[in-house]
């Protein structure tokens, strides 16, 4: 069985993620602050007769990546599929947005993503095989009003993931994005119900998405099936970027 | 560590990380021409290097390696 690491993995999207890439793979639930919950997902795969373990990673630490993949390998294996799925935001206006929202924004969503890969794509080399999935969003295409600093970190993460996939390809090593739009999650939770009902307005399908949306297509790009996909950008959105 | 030494270490290391024949590692060898690894195959080595020897490379140090010997002789001066 492989093994998968999964960034942000005790809440919401990577929640999701870990539980689908359970059925198939030994998973690493990646957390940062949410001990407790990352422990419930690990307890809710087990149940199911997956294997799992929760560990602690804060992206925007070194030391701390280090730390959780020589955890990893040690308990697990090798990590040979990564999900970066940890993020944050710090919405304003663009002509209010602090500096301080800018970089820690950018800091843990694109450079956190740089950090784990590059740890994550020794041992891929070594092993001739890897998958790596960026959870990016449809800000990070179209852009989205107070969320600029978001916005520009998604898009950081596409370029930074079509570049892996030119550099990598030859050792059986893809690199994809998803980009997903309004799911419905802690991220989005502040949205009321007349600002849902003007989302789901602009969609071809008249659901907000789900965690699962998302996670069954992490799931199809991590398998031996996508082998030959990479470099490219899955929206998962309900038709809200055609 | 004797420069024979490490040239056998690198040797391992070549045979082992990229598959290469054990024979055609020979000091005069060269990486490109010779044993046929490519900049993504050079980074591997390096960073195997790295790992194995436990010393940091700088991408410049590097830009006058263009065979076994000089890999070694590069190796063998930092430790």
């Amino acid at each position: 069985m492989k093994t998968a690491l999964v960034t942000g993995g005790s809440r919401g999207i990577g929640k999701a993620i870990a539980q689908k890439l359970a059925e198939t793979s030994n998973v690493a639930v990646g957390y940062s602050n949410s001990k407790e919950q990352a422990v419930e997902v690990v307890n809710s795969i087990q149940a199911s007769g997956g294997n799992a373990i929760a560990v602690q990673i804060d992206v925007t630490d070194n030391q701390s990546v280090e730390k959780c993949f020589e955890l990893v390998e040690k308990e697990l294996s090798s990590v040979e599929i990564l999900v970066n799925n940890a993020g944050i935001t710090k919405d304003n206006i663009f002509p209010r947005l602090k500096q301080d929202d800018w970089d820690s924004v950018i800091d843990t969503n694109l450079t956190g993503s740089f950090r784990v890969s590059q740890r994550a794509i020794k041992g891929m080399m070594k092993n001739k095989w890897g998958r790596i999935v960026f959870i990016s969003s449809v800000a990070g295409i179209s852009g989205n009003t107070g969320q600029s600093n978001y916005a520009a970190s998604k898009a950081g993460m596409i370029g930074l993931a079509k570049t892996i996939s030119k550099e990598l390809g030859s050792r059986n090593i893809t690199s994809n994005v998803i980009a997903p739009g309004y799911i419905d999650t802690d991220m989005t939770s502040f949205l009321n119900d007349e600002q849902k009902e003007d989302i789901i307005g602009q969609l071809s399908i008249k659901r907000v998405g789900k965690p699962e949306d998302i996670a069954n297509m992490v799931s199809f790009l991590c398998s031996d099936e996508s082998e030959y996909i990479t470099g490219q950008v899955f929206p998962v959105d309900g038709g809200l970027t055609t | 560590m004797e420069v024979n030494e490490v040239f056998e270490k690198v040797k391992n290391l070549f045979v082992d990380e990229l598959g290469i024949d054990a024979e055609k590692v020979t000091m005069e060898a060269k990486l490109e021409e010779d044993l046929d690894i490519d900049s993504l195959g050079i980074v591997e080595v390096v960073m195997a290097f790295e790992d194995e020897f436990e010393i940091e490379i700088d991408d410049e140090e590097l830009t006058d390696v263009g065979t076994v010997g000089q890999a070694v002789n590069l190796l063998h001066s930092k430790l």
